[in-house]
């Protein structure tokens, strides 16, 4: 990581303990932050939060494993995730799965050589009646076809 | 999605004025409304069916500076979106039944702690809320209520599925892995920062600013004897509405089946991957605690679809969502997985299967919290349901060759 990027960082860190605070109920929402921003929580992000909430590093990246939607590696820059669960998985979900590796040129749970996509599956997103479902990002896509969960991609990325 | 949907119900898709709960609530005493929601006979609806009442007298009764009321909207049983249309469509309800309940126990806090998958709901929640303090909803003096202050924020989750059991959900709260406690103590007396804590599923708050409008016995006059009120169910797979229905308890499975549309109909999942599996020959039960208990999910199974690829989906998100602190669940459910495999592939004993039907009674009773108690369920139902299905092909591909 470059010299600014740290600095960038460390002051983008400190505004979200401003905004939430340094007690250790803060550092979901902060990591959340984190995450929606960057796809992925760095280890030198991971240290400077357990700085400011005076918790060890390891706190932090043992949070950051258990819940689905944080990372600690890199990702791209969009995140689409599509629901593996039964009644999606009945509504041929791999249909939308193919169509979305053939497109994007990669498998899933891997990320595009431009860093735009990476792909994955997720558990149940709730939307058992209106699947087959995906998310990307922070936005949800119902009743999928092959056709208009690409369209979707490129809609989402401009 | 679109916003609001024209649904039928008694309670809860009923006619609702935003205020009305509370305005009736904060004519009332706190005992009023204890007793109140104890003649409803409430239980819980997200899949336990602990008595709301009781829940609510014992935060009530614990002695404390500050007291929380937590919204459970980390609905994650697949199968399950109901919470998810009550947020979207009917946010007055919940957010009422949380100032209704705030009241009632003596707390000024409340949290919605919504699933991290929900994240696009999280803006109409907050926009709503404003509107509620501007309404005096929320604040201090809650409709010129001395001395009643309550307000509500909603705090996201970032996908896990335990997160949804209470105690998970607290250290998930406290900014820590989502991992069950160790039970007692209750959330009640020691909670949310150690605090008295009231953890209600969506929709348990949101039939409470109908019950004190209408009254306990108005609301234990629907369902059954022992299951009181309406549900909401969550209806998908092969079927032509799947949707959210609010129906009485008491409904059996061929009624469901009839109103949804649904048509050659091998099997019906209750109560999502954590549930059973009930086949053909016991479609006349009844949903209903003293029959089949569910938090709402159902899916649909037609002929065609092979109960043994069902089973192994749900095996596989177990494994994935055990949050690996208690052996009975992590290795179990991974060794359940294992034999579905094992039978995928024609690899399997009769005596192995055994002993991993009595690894999954082992599971129900010796793990930590309801996630390892409830997922052998779906294995010992389905591989005893459907024997024939899946270890004996009538018309084999070999037959007579």
């Amino acid at each position: 990581m470059l010299v600014f990027e740290k600095t960038s960082l460390a002051e983008e860190i400190e505004q979200l303990i401003e905004k939430y605070g340094n007690a250790r109920s803060a550092l979901l929402p902060i990591l959340q932050e984190i995450q929606s921003k960057h796809r992925y929580i760095s280890d030198y992000a991971q240290q400077e939060v357990a700085r400011h909430l005076k918790i060890q590093p390891v706190e932090v990246y043992s949070v950051i494993t258990f819940y689905a939607f944080l990372n600690s590696e890199p990702k791209g820059r969009n995140i689409v995730r599509i629901c593996k669960t039964i009644s999606c998985d009945m509504k041929n979900k791999i249909s939308i799965v193919k169509a979305i590796e053939r497109e994007l040129g990669i498998k899933m749970g891997e990320t595009t050589s431009d860093n735009k996509f990476t792909i994955e599956y997720t558990n149940c997103l709730g939307l058992c009646d209106e699947g087959p479902a995906m998310g990307i990002n922070e936005q949800v896509f119902t009743k999928l076809t092959p056709e208009s969960a690409v369209k979707h991609l490129h809609e989402v990325v401009g | 999605m679109e916003k609001r949907k024209d649904r039928d119900g008694k309670v809860l898709f009923s006619n609702y004025t935003l205020g009305e709960g509370v305005r009736k609530a904060l004519s009332l005493s706190r005992d009023d409304i204890l007793f109140e929601v104890k003649d409803s006979k409430l239980k819980g609806r997200g899949g336990a069916g602990f008595p709301v009442s009781t829940k609510w007298m014992l935060a009530a009764a614990a002695i404390a500076d500050e007291k929380y009321v937590i919204c459970n909207a980390d609905e994650g049983e697949p199968g399950t979106f109901k919470d998810r249309v009550l947020l979207v469509e009917y946010p007055e309800l919940v957010f009422e039944g949380m100032i209704i309940a705030g009241y009632a126990i003596g707390a000024k806090n409340g949290i919605v702690y919504l699933r991290g998958e929900y994240e696009y709901i999280r803006k109409s929640l907050e926009d709503f809320l404003v509107q509620m303090r501007k309404d005096n909803l929320l604040g201090k003096n809650i409709l010129g209520k001395e001395g009643f202050d309550f307000d509500i924020e909603i705090f996201l989750g970032s996908a896990a599925y335990i997160c949804g059991e209470e105690t998970a959900l607290i250290e998930s709260l406290e900014g820590h892995r989502g991992e069950a406690r160790n039970r007692p103590p209750y959330p009640v007396n020691t909670g949310f920062n150690g605090k008295p804590t009231s953890v209600n599923n969506v929709e348990t708050l949101g039939c409470i600013p109908h019950i004190i409008i209408k009254g306990g016995e108005w609301y234990h006059d629907f369902g059954t004897e022992k299951s009181s009120g309406t549900k909401l169910f969550s209806v998908s797979g092969d079927c032509e509405r799947p949707d959210v229905y609010e129906w009485e308890w008491g409904i059996t499975i061929n009624e469901m089946l009839e109103k949804v549309g649904a048509k050659n109909t091998k099997a019906v999942q209750i109560g999502g991957a954590s549930g059973i599996c009930v086949p053909k020959s016991q479609f006349d039960r009844k949903i209903a605690y003293e029959d089949i208990p569910t938090g709402g999910s159902i899916i649909i199974f037609d002929e065609n679809r092979d109960m043994l690829k069902v089973l192994k989906n749900f095996m596989e998100f177990f494994v994935e969502e055990s949050c690996g602190q208690c052996t009975p669940c992590r290795i179990g459910n991974s060794k359940l997985l294992e034999g579905v495999e094992m039978i995928e592939n024609e690899e399997y004993t009769f005596a192995y299967l055994s002993k991993l039907k009595d690894l999954g009674k082992t599971m129900q009773v010796a793990s930590k919290c309801g996630l390892g108690q409830s997922s052998p369920n779906s294995f010992l139902s389905i591989l005893e349901n459907f024997k024939d299905e899946i270890f004996y092909h009538e018309a084999g591909v070999e037959n007579g060759k």
